[in-house]
């Protein structure tokens, strides 16, 4: 089948490449692109490991072609640090121990970084419902919603100072 | 898991989206969020040719609360619990999508998609039958309505046809008491059986109930002997039994991972039981 020609925009930065329409997100994003932090967990669109920032929404990779992300605007888990080091929530996860494998951990932080921005100052329910699509067969969860939650006063904190 | 090869399209418009169905019958699908036909194109129980995504095609997206209640079929589930006015005028819907798959999946996930796949594991084929929407459906001919409770045939079979493009579903605004009951294994599973009741009230006994049941047959069922058992009665013990009695009739489920038979039948009446008395306990 012919390759079409995609564009996206990455982590800030404008990428085009070849693909076959039928090939996943994830996939192009692992194997053409190089951006290897998205993980194949399930793909079956369960486990939430290939969690990406798709137009400012949280979405699985694994479940959307390539074709139809065409012009979109992604964040990968390698777009959420910024220049002067980890992100508060990467911070927040090391210093919880939101993670012990750490398979998990790339599409635990790209969503809990899309919910903290539609949510600044969830509860624990809201942790737990807005983080439901993204499993963990380590920690028991407990120790993943303690990091966010902690992130979220932190950020909130740093907010108040700067104001 | 990779799909069969397809060519890929992206029309602006439904005149467009049509042209391109009409040119390669039989071999073209639409596609809207896709988190139904893409994980059977992965297990290559759908082989698809022609891909038609929907995104780009004006029109088909928005809630619109008049005289009667329309939603864009591109409309998606994060979309409808984002609503104030939907669950304003329709709670029951805001109940059900909250118990609907998970946020990355609702995201993605369209009403029109959800109700025209025809997954008898679906949700909103079921509430559908329950709020007795429409479903608008346009073709090289014009267009049609389709009333929710005639629309579904078979698992994965409804009265579309494969040259027609689902567009809107509508309903009248519900009135009276609602619940959505779901039972499943886990969050984003599909109901190990889910029941939607509507019910009216007047001078103390209930008018009129509407009852409909998902994953419990081939198609959602809408069980009219259920709820005309609720009606005239104070949804006392003995009309819900009736009810739950009747819609057990209707229902024909079959085994699988989510249990036999008869665990079904009985998650079934008790996911019925207490949905009637939330909705009651709301009228």
């Amino acid at each position: 089948m012919k390759k079409m020609h995609i564009e996206l925009t990455i982590n800030g930065k404008q990428v085009e490449t070849l693909a076959e329409p039928r090939e996943l997100l994830i996939h192009v994003l692992r194997e053409r692109l190089g951006l290897t932090g998205p993980h194949i967990g399930c793909e079956t669109s369960h486990c939430g490991a290939c969690t990406v920032d798709l137009n400012g929404k949280s979405v699985k990779s694994c479940t959307i072609f390539a074709a139809q992300a065409n012009g979109a605007t992604i964040t990968t888990i390698e777009g959420i640090a910024g220049p002067d080091g980890m992100h508060v929530l990467q911070n927040s996860f090391r210093e919880h121990h939101g993670l012990q494998c750490g398979f998990c951990t790339p599409g635990m932080i790209t969503r809990a970084w899309r919910l903290l921005q539609e949510n600044p100052t969830p509860t624990e329910e809201d942790v737990r419902f807005g983080m439901a699509g993204n499993l963990c067969r380590c920690t028991g969860y407990q120790n993943i919603v303690k990091a966010i939650l902690a992130a979220a006063s932190e950020l909130n904190s740093a907010k108040e100072a700067a104001q | 898991m990779i799909t069969n090869a397809f060519e890929y399209y992206r029309p602006k418009s439904v005149a467009e989206a049509l042209k391109i169905l009409g040119e390669h019958e039989g071999e073209a699908r639409v596609v809207a969020g896709g988190h139904s036909l893409i994980p059977m194109m992965k297990l290559r129980m759908a082989q698809i040719s022609h891909l038609v995504d929907l995104q780009d095609v004006s029109g088909l997206k928005g809630i619109t609360v008049s005289d009667r209640i329309v939603i864009g079929a591109m409309t998606t589930q994060a979309e409808l619990l984002a609503s104030r006015e939907l669950a304003a005028a329709a709670p029951l819907m805001l109940e059900a999508a909250l118990q609907i798959a998970d946020p990355q999946v609702r995201n993605m996930g369209t009403i029109g998609g959800n109700v025209a796949n025809g997954d008898p594991g679906n949700d909103m084929p079921g509430l559908m039958q329950c709020l007795d929407a429409s479903f608008t459906l346009v073709g090289p001919d014009g267009s049609r309505d389709v009333k929710a409770r005639d629309f579904y045939q078979a698992a994965y079979f409804t009265s579309r046809t494969d040259d027609e493009i689902l567009v809107a579903i509508s309903f009248e605004h519900p009135k009276g008491g609602y619940a959505y009951e779901k039972q499943k294994r886990k969050i984003g599973d599909y109901a190990t059986a889910a029941a939607a009741v509507q019910i009216t009230a007047a001078g103390g006994m209930v008018s009129a109930a509407s009852v409909a049941m998902t994953n419990l047959s081939d198609v959602p069922v809408w069980s009219a002997a259920s709820g005309a058992a609720l009606v005239g009665t104070t949804c006392g013990p003995d009309a819900v039994k009736a009810a739950v009695e009747a819609m057990l009739k209707d229902i024909n489920p079959g085994e699988d991972n989510r249990g036999p038979v008869a665990f079904k039948r009985q998650v079934a009446a008790v996911v019925l039981g207490r949905a009637i008395a939330r909705a009651w306990s709301r009228v």
